[in-house]
């Protein structure tokens, strides 16, 4: 079990290889996990960012806020062009550079799945994550494949609230069995600095899926977007977790448990959730919880 | 080495002469035995490259980008959707400025189903910046995808060629394989200016504002227009290492000719044997062959046209309510010329109709019997 208020030493000391100079909303999870990610990574790392909030966040030409090589590509492209990148430096011979897809959830559940797929199916050597904000936060908060069910946006409007289920990203990426998936949270960077450490040893496809809080799109004060993460994974909801070639591990067991409602309270976009959606969805978290905690049981 | 061999195994030769490092593509008919023959070439060892076995052309076309921006020559090949479905990627590698080198086999586009020969495909994609290259014999098709990187490299801009679905494609044809080493000479090691490199980390293709977006598209007007000063250049080095001689066009018993008729691809084969039994009956007709068609050499087209009393134009792609694309730029250029030929557009064999050299012949003659073309576009052949 992991104390989670400690300030990790890592993010206090070295060089930080993201600049102040960012573009983000205040609140803005997307930009603080970039810096955590660079932490566990270092330097000799290549970032391929497609089209998602980090296009506007990084700066605009010519200025870049990351002091490690970055290429802009495509929309649907993020983790095919970062194979391509790596079959580059490979011919290159520079096989210990990283080479990281950064994405929104647009660029990777929706519209970026299939070449994702393509990627992981190949398992080729790249790491790919997806920064989960749960909408299109980039055009203004329209409705993605990873926005939870009962959430307001400006195509799921009021009176209309999202109808479905948000897709289980893990699973369909745990199903090309690649040798390494796993959620963090800005919430708790000592864990998620820790695995982008880790990311960087494994060979073959790596997918990390974190929570970022993006408060004009959860309807949130930016001051309490970390608190407010944090609830997502004490209420269950994204719990914080790895699998590593299949073998399940529970990173995060959350210091106190809160219940869903409680967590989905703090954010106007849950205003006009039913009680059968939060229902379903407390259903849903809690045998997600209970699977993965008789799987980490199970490899111990 | 002289060999028979097929269009798809010619580009597939070049591509090993050119030491690519990285190649990746998605296999369509009639583009598949490139895939196929590069699989084969790349696991006998008879060349050092990734082949990144990618699920769309849309993702062969992406992971180019990134391997072309990491700083190593990249191929890839498609035909027709997949070209169409890479449409995005295409403008994308061309902004980017990466001398990637693209072989696209010319397939009708659906619906209906149909795999044959039309150029609609690549001429769709004209406006995407890439150098666009037809070529006629299998030969030049290896040739050609030399002197594509040699092209690209200097000008940082991608290049297509193009050929015939089938009767390129599928035909065997005796193409001299020249030796690596003569290749490597003319070719050198592609070696980037700018590329990802750890040492000096830049930002590529990022968010840019209207202050510097103009003049970066008109950087990359310029440079393309640069092609026309260079590609002879390049051709010129090719003939006097490999003695085969190409340029931006190429003319055919053009002096004195009273009627002058354009064509791209296989048809200019059949065309010449035309223009010879026409010849041989004192008719002064002549050819010009288009090679380039991206960026449009305006000079060398007014110079062999301008004269000219009467231009037939023959295109095997067509845009629904205007015609033939070739034609329609033709007479575009042809528009400020003083002495402003008749143009007889046609259009002629779409979706691997066969063109034969009766059909030419009859094409030729209506232009010469008629003082103005009756139909524009002409549709040769159609059935009632």
């Amino acid at each position: 079990m992991q104390k989670i208020f400690d300030i990790p030493r890592e993010l206090m000391t070295g060089e930080d290889l993201a600049q102040p100079g960012m573009l983000s909303c205040q609140g803005c999870g997307a930009s603080l996990a970039m810096k955590l990610a660079l932490k566990g990574l270092g330097e000799r790392t290549i970032v391929a960012i497609p089209a998602c909030c980090w296009t506007i966040i990084i700066g605009v030409y010519p200025y870049s806020t990351l002091k490690v090589p970055v290429v802009h590509v495509l929309f649907e492209t993020a983790a095919v062009s970062a194979s391509g990148i790596r079959a580059g430096l490979d011919m290159r011979g520079e096989e210990d550079v990283v080479v990281m897809a950064w994405a929104g959830d647009g660029g990777t559940f929706d519209i970026g799945i299939q070449s994702l797929s393509g990627v992981a199916e190949r398992n080729d050597d790249i790491l790919y994550v997806c920064y989960d904000n749960e909408a299109y936060m980039n055009t203004g908060i329209q409705r993605s494949g990873a926005t939870p069910m009962g959430a307001w946006t400006t195509t799921t409007p009021s009176g209309a609230v999202k109808q479905e289920k948000k897709k289980d990203i893990e699973k369909i990426m745990l199903a090309h069995e690649i040798p390494y998936v796993a959620t963090a949270s800005v919430a708790y960077p000592d864990d998620m600095i820790q695995k982008f450490k880790k990311a960087r040893t494994i060979k073959g496809t790596k997918f990390i899926h974190l929570l970022s809080p993006c408060p004009p799109g959860w309807r949130i004060d930016p001051a309490m977007s970390i608190k407010i993460t944090r609830m997502a994974t004490q209420a269950k909801v994204f719990p914080i977790y790895e699998v590593e070639n299949g073998k399940y591990k529970l990173n995060v067991y959350p210091e106190k448990e809160i219940h869903l409602k409680e967590y989905l309270n703090t954010q106007g976009r849950f205003r006009q959730i039913t009680e059968d959606m939060l229902k379903g969805a407390k259903e849903r978290a809690d045998q997600k919880w209970e699977d993965l905690v008789a799987m980490a049981e199970k490899e111990l | 080495m002289k060999q028979v061999i097929k269009g798809n195994f010619a580009v597939a030769q070049g591509v090993r002469l050119c030491r690519v490092g990285v190649i990746s593509a998605y296999p369509i008919t009639p583009q598949t035995t490139i895939v196929e023959e590069l699989s084969e070439i790349c696991a006998r060892g008879e060349m050092d490259a990734k082949f990144i076995k990618v699920e769309s052309e849309h993702s062969a076309m992406a992971a180019m980008v990134g391997s072309s921006t990491a700083g190593v020559r990249s191929f890839t090949a498609t035909s027709s959707q997949g070209l169409l479905l890479m449409h995005e990627v295409l403008h994308w590698a061309a902004g980017a400025r990466l001398p990637i080198v693209l072989s696209n086999v010319n397939r009708a586009v659906g619906p209906g189903w149909n795999i044959w020969a039309d150029q609609t495909d690549s001429v769709s994609q004209r406006d995407t910046g890439w150098v666009q290259i037809y070529c006629e014999s299998n030969q030049e098709v290896l040739d050609s995808v030399i002197m594509s990187y040699k092209l690209a490299e200097k000008i940082l801009l991608p290049v297509m060629l193009t050929y015939d679905a089938f009767f390129l494609s599928h035909t065997s044809e005796i193409v001299d394989i020249p030796d690596i080493e003569e290749v490597d000479a003319f070719l050198p090691p592609y070696q980037p200016e700018f590329r990802l490199d750890l040492d000096n980390p830049r930002m590529f293709g990022g968010l840019i504002s209207p202050e510097y977006y103009y003049e970066q598209r008109y950087i990359m007007h310029k440079d393309a227009l640069e092609a026309l000063e260079y590609y002879p250049m390049v051709c010129e080095e090719f003939h006097e290492k490999f003695g085969r001689e190409y340029d931006v066009v190429e003319e055919y018993r053009t002096d004195d000719a009273e009627l002058i008729i354009v064509t791209a691809g296989t048809i200019t084969s059949v065309t010449r044997i035309v223009v010879d039994r026409l010849r041989e009956q004192g008719k002064n007709v002549g050819m010009m062959k288009l090679r380039m068609f991206r960026p449009v050499p305006v000079e060398r087209w007014l110079d062999v046209l301008g004269g000219i009393p009467k231009v037939v134009v023959m295109d095997r792609n067509i845009t629904a309510g205007l015609g033939g694309v070739f034609a329609s730029e033709i007479q575009a250029v042809l528009y400020n010329s003083e002495t402003r030929p008749v143009i007889y557009p046609v259009v002629v064999g779409l979706g691997g109709r066969d063109v034969t050299p009766d059909d030419v012949e009859g094409i030729i003659n209506y232009a010469l019997e008629n003082d103005k073309p009756k139909d524009v576009p002409l549709f040769w052949g159609l059935k009632q």
